[in-house]
């Protein structure tokens, strides 16, 4: 039963945790207030915080900028191609894995994950060698291929996870009842999946959005999302902190707000159901 | 529990995952297996022939080896230590009953959403620039010079940023570990005669021990390959090669495939003995 | 129709034999109790009749169909769960027309047995709730609707009342024992409660081990358990076994006494003993009596209200008609 907490300690508490999460949130804060300044204001001495004169301009000038939306649709083939792609070869492999276990399905579950677990650079130049000879270098297919089979492991694994938790009675019930196979998946597992389904599909978008070690080697101008878009900034001659900033909060809010929908999942997801 | 017929659905339909991820890394593993014993120059001559052992024996005697082992170890262990210490105490403070503990559990996980390059430069930039830098106004605010983040202190800077993108995953885990742990524990120490300090030290520290383990495995594994953050601001440069950046660099930059290759099996390795711990984890909580 | 027919099945999983050949038949519109300890394959049984499970040999049929290799779904059987098993995200409504659905019955029809159902179940308002906003009891009375509208050759019922407290577990007992009245439907029922099976079944098939250990109505079980193991096992509290001297004065190896069956008495009673504890529920009191030298502990019913308490010194005498003898190997000697 919890007990009856004194105010003064809830007020203390409430004022920590308030003052270390905005400590926290304060660079994407800050990169989201710039780029409502003007490049002048975004670099004042001393720098201004809220009373400055908040402008649109520099997201006209990003959105101006011809490639930039071909960043963001390329960001968005490539993370929901994959993710999509993804779904549709994992859920028979996470089904099948859940409901009809064997002896071996430990064992595969685990090789997977280990897939994961090579690292990116050891095999860089194989896949990039692959992809010239195949032409996929520079291509939003290419990249699509790539970071689904990056993250079939981790879908696999959190659907698995949802899986495991319907009820096997359930579907041994809809069997009973003399549902087919289709009919098991289509009226009793996808509505009971569905929000399993949802949060992965969440997630993985995430991930394949940001990930930035293959969309950075494998890609030039072509199929560049938003990672090489901003990583180009990098250089000095582009570098304009409002501009930047503009392009940077375009480049994360949805995400974000993605994410805040999908914290919940991320533990399971990430951690492999090793932590409930 | 299944029928014979249901079983072999199964089979059919584990397929094509399991065939493209044996391809995924098949196909590549071999690849850089065999490469890594030849002299291959794509841009001077391309395949030269095998040379045994030489690329394992070069890579590892470079002048460049050793310090990416110990700038690889520096960053992962202080991101570690960084992110677990806090983590652990975060996730203590989010879990007091408070106001608004919503919110600030989505302010605390944000940065883990920011795409890498997009932290990186903001941090570079907006942060740690000597001149128009947000720490620079302060250090000139406080009367000190202000320090070139990137270069004069370019380790604790790469970590200051990974950390901030991997607190929000630590404490977001320690935190669910933490709100697992049965209250009548604690009441039970309590009536045992703990102090807060022992109840911490001797049930909640114990109870946060697996989670902890898993952060710290996870982490590596993915703290052993960070690329975009050492790509956008110093790439490499003021020691802050890793090991991850000297294959990239060696593959890449100088493209010396074998050379590369041979780097690439040392962290497929390195990687490797990380997994098998964090397999063994994974692995026994399948059996429950 | 369902009269059920087992031929040598048997069941293997790996190289484990959980129930070696094994026969049974389970006569139409009988109420049958599989009723054994956990882990006795009495579950594993009922799974092989639904098909959820292959038979590793023999043959199952139903109405002298071979149904062996039948899918679940065309045995013609119902099957509630241990867990419910309810569709958690369709309204009981939902729930109980799904079979019907899946059979193609016709709108109207499914109406007219789902409202019928519902009647004899106490479900009538309930019809637009889901699941997850119903008790323990009111579920499981869902999933005894679904299983009724399908009017199947028999039920199958798999410990169904084992997550519901004592208080209703009594009432559920009371309502399939009338539903079996009414419907006069095969039902085969599964569980590890000898209270449940004694009290509900015609027959009795006490399992161990995967092996049947005897077939019979309760009063049979009761009176003439076959060996050791059935005397153990059925009827509450269990019945006292005792070896050595006191059995080979009988002729017999082991020989047993039912609580019940061993009276009380002033003195000079057969055996003595002192009392351990002593349980009083007011129409009877359980003793449990040790000194003996027959057994560890004995127990003994007394009826009503009896005041001897902890350590007291107590004469017994057993009805000696009601003494069931076992041989070195445990079965009964007539």
């Amino acid at each position: 039963m919890a007990r009856a907490v004194t105010s003064r300690r809830k007020i203390i508490n409430t004022a920590a945790a308030w003052t270390v999460g905005l400590l926290i949130f304060f660079p994407i804060l800050w990169t989201i207030l710039t780029s409502f300044k003007t490049e002048a204001t975004a670099i004042a001495d001393p720098p201004v915080f809220i009373g400055f004169d908040w402008t649109l301009e520099n997201y006209a000038t990003v959105l101006e900028r011809s490639d930039y939306a071909r960043f963001l649709w390329n960001s968005i083939i490539i993370a929901g191609g994959s993710t999509i792609l993804g779904i549709l070869v994992a859920v028979p492999a996470a089904w099948s894995m859940a409901f009809v276990p064997s002896k071996r399905t430990k064992d595969i579950l685990l090789w997977m994950l280990s897939t994961k677990m090579l690292p990116a650079v050891g095999v860089l130049y194989p896949i990039y060698l692959i992809f010239i000879k195949l032409g996929l270098l520079d291509s939003r297919t290419g990249l699509v291929i790539v970071l689904m089979l990056m993250n079939l492991p981790i879908i696999v694994w959190m659907l698995y996870t949802y899986f495991r938790e319907i009820p096997g009675e359930i579907l041994e019930a809809a069997r009973m009842d003399g549902a087919s196979l289709k009919e098991e998946i289509l009226y009793v597992l996808t509505p009971m999946a569905v929000p399993g389904i949802a949060s992965t599909l969440l997630l993985n978008f995430i991930l394949a959005w940001n990930e930035a070690f293959w969309t950075l080697n494998l890609t030039a101008a072509k199929a560049a999302p938003l990672t090489a878009f901003i990583a180009s900034y990098s250089s000095p001659e582009g570098l304009f902190y409002a501009k930047l900033s503009a392009a940077s909060t375009m480049a994360i809010v949805p995400i974000l707000i993605l994410g805040w929908f999908s914290q919940k999942q991320l533990v399971s997801g990430l951690t492999f159901g090793a932590v409930k | 529990m299944a029928t014979q017929s249901s079983r072999s659905a199964a089979r059919l339909m584990m397929a094509p995952a399991v065939i493209l991820l044996l391809g995924w890394m098949l196909v590549p593993l071999v690849m850089t297996l065999l490469f890594s014993f030849k002299k291959y120059l794509p841009l001077r001559g391309g395949d030269l022939g095998w040379v045994g052992f030489e690329n394992y024996v070069r890579f590892v005697t470079s002048s460049a080896f050793w310090p990416s082992v110990s700038a690889t170890l520096i960053i992962v262990g202080g991101v570690l230590i960084i992110t677990v210490g806090l983590g652990v105490l975060l996730a203590i403070l989010l879990n007091q009953p408070m106001w608004g503990q919503g919110i600030v559990r989505i302010l605390v996980i944000s940065p883990f959403f920011v795409m890498p390059t997009v932290s990186a430069l903001v941090w570079k930039n907006m942060f740690m620039d000597p001149v128009n830098g947000l720490f620079a106004h302060i250090w000139k605010f406080f009367g000190a010079a202000p320090i070139e983040w990137l270069s004069q202190a370019s380790m604790q800077s790469i970590i200051l940023i990974v950390s901030w993108q991997w607190l929000p995953f630590a404490t977001l885990i320690l935190l669910t570990a933490i709100q697992s742990l049965d209250r009548e524990q604690l009441e039970a120490a309590e009536m045992d005669g703990a102090a807060p300090l022992q109840r911490f030290g001797y049930v909640t520290l114990p109870h946060l021990g697996r989670a902890i383990t898993v952060v710290v495995l996870i982490q590596t594994i993915f703290l052993l390959g960070i690329f975009a953050e050492i790509f956008v601001t110093t790439q490499g440069s003021f020691g802050t090669r890793t090991l991850t950046y000297l294959i990239y660099q060696r593959v890449l930059e100088s493209q010396n495939v074998g050379l590369g290759s041979a780097g690439g099996v040392y962290a497929i390795i390195l990687a490797n003995i990380i997994a098998i711990f964090l397999m063994r984890m994974v692995g026994k909580n399948l059996d429950q | 129709m369902g009269r059920i027919t087992l031929d040598k099945v048997s069941k293997r999983f790996g190289d484990v034999e959980v129930i070696p050949p094994l026969d049974l038949t389970i006569e139409d519109g009988d109420f049958t109790v599989f009723v054994g300890p956990s882990g006795c394959g009495k579950s594993t049984l009922l799974r092989l009749i639904a098909g959820l499970e292959d038979t590793s040999g023999g043959q199952i049929r139903i109405d002298s169909q071979d149904a062996t290799h039948v899918p679940p779904a065309k045995r013609g059987l119902a099957m509630v769960f241990q867990s419910y098993a309810l569709y958690p995200h369709m309204s009981v409504r939902k729930n109980i027309a799904f079979p019907m659905k899946m059979a193609g019955v016709s709108e109207d029809e499914q109406n007219r047995r789902i409202d019928a159902a519902a009647k004899a179940l106490n479900l009538t308002d309930y019809l637009d709730r889901r699941p997850g906003q119903l008790s323990g009891g009111q579920r499981q009375r869902v999933a005894i609707g679904r299983a009724i509208v399908r009017e199947p050759a028999a039920f199958l019922f798999d410990e169904p009342l084992s997550n519901l407290d004592a208080a209703l577990r009594v009432g559920m007992r009371l309502e399939i024992s009338e539903l079996h009245k009414r419907l006069r439907t095969t039902m085969i029922y599964v569980t590890h409660d000898q209270v449940e099976a004694m009290t509900m079944a015609d027959k009795i098939v006490v399992l161990r081990a995967g092996h049947i250990e005897q077939v019979g109505s309760p009063l049979e079980l009761y009176r003439a358990p076959r060996n050791t193991f059935v005397a153990g096992f059925i009827g509450s509290p269990k019945m006292n076994l005792i070896d050595g001297p006191e059995a080979a004065r009988h002729g017999a190896h082991t020989i047993g006494i039912r609580p019940e069956h061993i009276d009380v008495v002033e003195e000079n009673g057969t055996w003595q003993g002192t009392v351990g504890v002593a349980e009083h529920l007011g129409s009877d009191t359980f003793f449990h009596i040790h000194n003996t030298g027959l057994a560890e502990t004995l127990t003994v019913r007394a009826l009503g209200e009896v005041t001897l308490s902890h350590g007291d010194a107590i004469h017994l005498s057993p009805r000696a008609e009601l003494i069931h003898k076992f041989d070195a190997q445990g079965l009964r000697i007539e």
